[in-house]
């Protein structure tokens, strides 16, 4: 089975629903919409032969409305063609619903989805944090929520402080010169009136 | 017996007798048997296992018996990046180790944070557990580890329980 035939027989199943499609050096992307997203997975997996998930990942499009994307990147290992599905998610709804019974693997996955964009998957068996602690308050990978992190405290279990970065974060420039003209320790280290105080070679 | 020398030596009696006090020849035997919990994170355990193997051979200064249960060590070198969600276990390890102990902060991460300014790193180990000695680099070479358990070895040298506890007694009588 080729990339193209997996790609017709998608479009086929599920021609409603489909909201994009992009091909790039022979691996397609389809966008469905959110409640076709689950039977489309079921579809590749059970017809189509894809019956590895290499990743679920979520991507934050910060100000745009639906918020939220997921992607799901399939691979199957008989033919060895690469499928992606992707749904967005809106920020009022912001849930999907899981895959965990189609592959075991998602299970971690779609943790590591809510614990760091905060996506929840209805039912998932144990949609616990995966990285960040119980009881953290926050989803780091939301481009609204600042690198240096924000100040959290479970009393007797854990906390978190805001990180110092001096004016970072740390930055690098594509410009003429050496390392240290090129990758500042920050833009605005220390002394905000002289920043180029850090660089020692201008 | 001057207070400055730890140890007297009477050749009459060579060879049979040392006398000494009680708090010299307790620390000596602590600091030259410091049992390592080593605390591996990230690459400085790298450096870690290195400072064990022959070349370096941390059993020179009796720190080789690398404990894997807090229960039976002394010195906890924390080697590598301390995340918050590491932080709870390292902590938790940390109360398992009885007294007396000492810690070992191996690298940038561990005694700073390290490059790593972000929402999921610790900055610093000391923020959770009292640290006796720093060593920068990332990562440290060996030889630093070595000279960082020496600096705790002296440091370990200095101190004094028996006679604060006698003291105590005595004030007690």
């Amino acid at each position: 089975m080729t990339a193209q035939e997996v790609a017709n027989k998608i479009r086929d199943q599920f021609a409603p629903a489909i909201t994009g499609e992009v091909a790039f050096r022979g691996e397609m992307s389809f966008t469905l919409q959110k409640p076709a997203v689950r039977d489309a997975c079921r579809f590749a997996k059970e017809t189509l032969g894809f019956d590895y998930l290499l990743d679920i990942t979520s991507v934050d499009h910060f100000g745009d409305e639906p918020r939220f994307e997921l992607v799901y990147e399939l691979y199957g290992l008989a033919h060895g063609v690469h499928l992606r599905l992707k749904c967005t998610v809106s920020e009022d709804d912001c849930s999907a619903p899981t895959v965990t019974d189609l592959w075991p693997t998602a299970d971690w996955h779609e943790r590591e989805v809510f614990d760091m964009m905060g996506i929840r998957f209805v039912g998932h068996p144990d949609l616990r944090r995966i990285l960040m602690w119980e009881g953290y308050p926050y989803h780091p990978l939301r481009k609204d929520f600042p690198l240096e992190g924000k100040s959290s405290e479970i009393p007797d279990v854990a906390f978190s402080e805001v990180a110092p970065l001096a004016g970072g974060p740390f930055v690098s420039s594509p410009t003429e010169g050496n390392t240290q003209v090129r990758e500042p320790r920050a833009r605005h280290a220390g002394d905000l009136a002289k920043p180029e105080k850090f660089i020692a070679e201008p | 017996m001057t207070q400055q020398s730890p140890v007297a030596y009477d050749s009459k009696i060579e060879g049979n007798i040392i006398f000494t006090q009680m708090d010299s020849a307790i620390n000596w035997m602590r600091s030259n048997s410091l049992w390592p919990m080593p605390m591996g994170l990230a690459c400085c355990a790298i450096e870690l296992m290195a400072a064990g193997a022959s070349r370096f051979d941390i059993s020179r200064f009796g720190a080789e018996v690398m404990r894997f249960s807090p229960r039976q060590s002394d010195v906890m070198i924390v080697a590598g990046t301390v995340t918050y969600k590491m932080a709870l276990a390292v902590k938790r390890i940390w109360d398992q180790m009885p007294e007396p102990k000492w810690c070992i902060a191996m690298g940038a991460c561990a005694s700073s944070g390290g490059m790593y300014r972000s929402y999921a790193v610790l900055q610093g180990i000391d923020h959770l557990i009292p640290v006796d000695v720093y060593i920068s680099g990332c990562p440290p070479r060996p030889e630093a580890l070595l000279d960082g358990l020496m600096k705790l070895q002296k440091k370990i040298m200095g101190e004094h329980s028996v006679v604060d506890q006698k003291k105590a007694l005595l004030e007690t009588l």
